[in-house]
């Protein structure tokens, strides 16, 4: 992406359609490509990984079962015995954004998560969702979390604003945090790859010195990975708190 | 090992201060960068809102296959698994019960055959001591008898004894008299003087 001296780092996030003129009219691109691939990658992991259904699990069962238990258990642990219901969410949500984060860090490929749009829309889905649950659960009692129990009434033009405000902000924080981080890393990785690139242009001691973008681009690689589940997970987690919230009584 | 890391961290840092006096040089030699705007924020691009409505789609499929079909199939291994060790372990818990139960009863009948054992050991020895108890009797009683009829024998035998004791008195008083005399003593007088003789000697 780097051409001469200039750096185009945001040119990998460009959206091209895929599939020729059937791509096009269908407006599929390579993010929609990818979620299928991530998709197909979480389903076959699971499919393949059970297929032996054994007692004494061997190795891709037994990842298959610590993801199965890991969601479960962050699920009902946070969200209560109602989180349950909300299991199978939560791990479509964690392993579809996990997946995502994660295909994008190989080449070639692309990182669905560092559209904001995606992430907009998987964070106003979760909004939407808990205001449902909230308003199931809770009815009318619902417009009552907005003034903090126990506050004085006077302070109520001014709490209930700012409750409203940190309430709407949910999906705000929730998508630009996973959007930004993805696009943050992309971003490093994409400098760093052109500074080799660009050193490399300038003879013998710019080849020994385009090693160290390369060396940094390695680390970054592994911090990459770290941020991906990190993102990943504190989506999920955010989710069950406020699907937690939402069925508290 | 420690060692090894910070070196290479030295190491990583020294190429890491070129670069990082390079990077504004860089970027500022890059406007294109900027200019270029983020193709993510671009929502001319039909493209950008395409992925959402396939994005929905895509997730929804997904949610429905995870939820209906890959997920319970894990929950039904689990669940299976679980059962499984809870019914191994009962089986577990039954043995141990049952072995437990069988030790108990050998105790139980250990000691029953201990205390039998002993009731026959006391039996055995109250029976010897009675039948030597009995023995004793029966040999005190017998020889008490022969005792007595030892003694019954000793008193005939004496009584015959001083019987003929007196008759020997009579007949060598009556031959003394007559050897130193030469007449012979009236036999009655040498009964009476004999007699009473005998009765101050206590015969």
């Amino acid at each position: 992406m780097a051409a001469g001296s200039t750096i185009d780092a945001l040119g990998q996030f460009e959206l091209h359609p895929v599939l020729g003129g059937l791509g096009e009219a269908l407006r599929f691109s390579q993010s929609p490509l990818m979620m299928i691939v991530a998709s197909v990658a979480v389903l076959a992991f699971l499919y393949v990984g059970m297929r032996p259904k054994a007692v004494v699990p061997g190795r891709l069962q037994a990842a298959a079962e610590i993801c199965y238990d890991f969601i479960h258990n962050m699920a009902v642990d946070t969200i209560g015995p109602e989180g349950r219901a909300f299991f199978p969410f939560v791990f479509t949500l964690f392993f579809f954004i996990l997946a995502g984060n994660y295909l994008g860090l190989l080449p070639f490929s692309f990182a669905f998560t560092s559209h904001v749009a995606v992430t907009v829309a998987l964070a106003l889905m979760v909004f939407v969702l808990s205001v449902i649950v909230s308003l199931k659960v809770q009815g009318a009692k619902f417009f009552a979390h907005f003034m903090p129990a126990g506050a004085p009434m006077a302070l109520a033009p001014l709490l209930v604003p700012i409750e409203i405000l940190s309430f709407l902000s949910r999906p705000v924080s929730l998508s630009i945090r996973l959007f930004a981080n993805m696009v943050a890393g992309h971003v490093m990785l994409e400098m760093f790859a052109a500074f080799t690139i660009m050193l490399a242009g300038l003879g013998l001691i710019g080849d020994a010195l385009a090693v160290g973008p390369v060396v940094i681009n390695v680390a970054l690689m592994a911090l990459e990975l770290l941020v991906g589940a990190l993102q990943a997970y504190v989506f999920a987690i955010l989710t069950c708190i406020y699907l937690r919230e939402a069925v508290a009584h | 090992m420690a060692r090894s890391a910070a070196s290479s961290i030295r190491r990583v840092a020294s190429l890491a201060t070129p670069l990082a006096l390079a990077l504004p040089v860089m970027v500022m030699a890059a406007p294109g960068a900027r200019a270029a705007g983020m193709p993510q924020l671009d929502f001319a691009n039909p493209l950008v809102i395409g992925q959402v409505i396939w994005g929905a789609v895509i997730f929804l499929v997904l949610y429905v296959l995870l939820s209906r079909s890959a997920l319970p199939k894990v929950e039904a291994v689990l669940t299976s698994r679980r059962q499984t060790i809870d019914n191994d372990l009962d089986i577990a818990r039954r043995a141990k019960a049952e072995a437990d139960s069988a030790v108990d009863e050998l105790h139980q009948a250990r000691r029953t055959a201990m205390a039998e054992a002993q009731a026959n050991v006391d039996k055995v020895i109250e029976d010897a001591r009675l039948s030597a108890l009995r023995q004793t009797q029966e040999m005190n009683a017998r020889l008490a008898i022969e005792i007595h009829e030892a003694e019954a024998r000793v008193a005939a035998a004496r009584t015959a004894a001083l019987g003929s004791l007196r008759q020997i008195a009579d007949e060598t008083a009556q031959a003394l008299v007559r050897q130193v005399t030469g007449v012979s003593a009236p036999a009655d007088v040498v009964a009476r003087t004999v007699d009473h003789a005998a009765t101050a000697r206590g015969l």
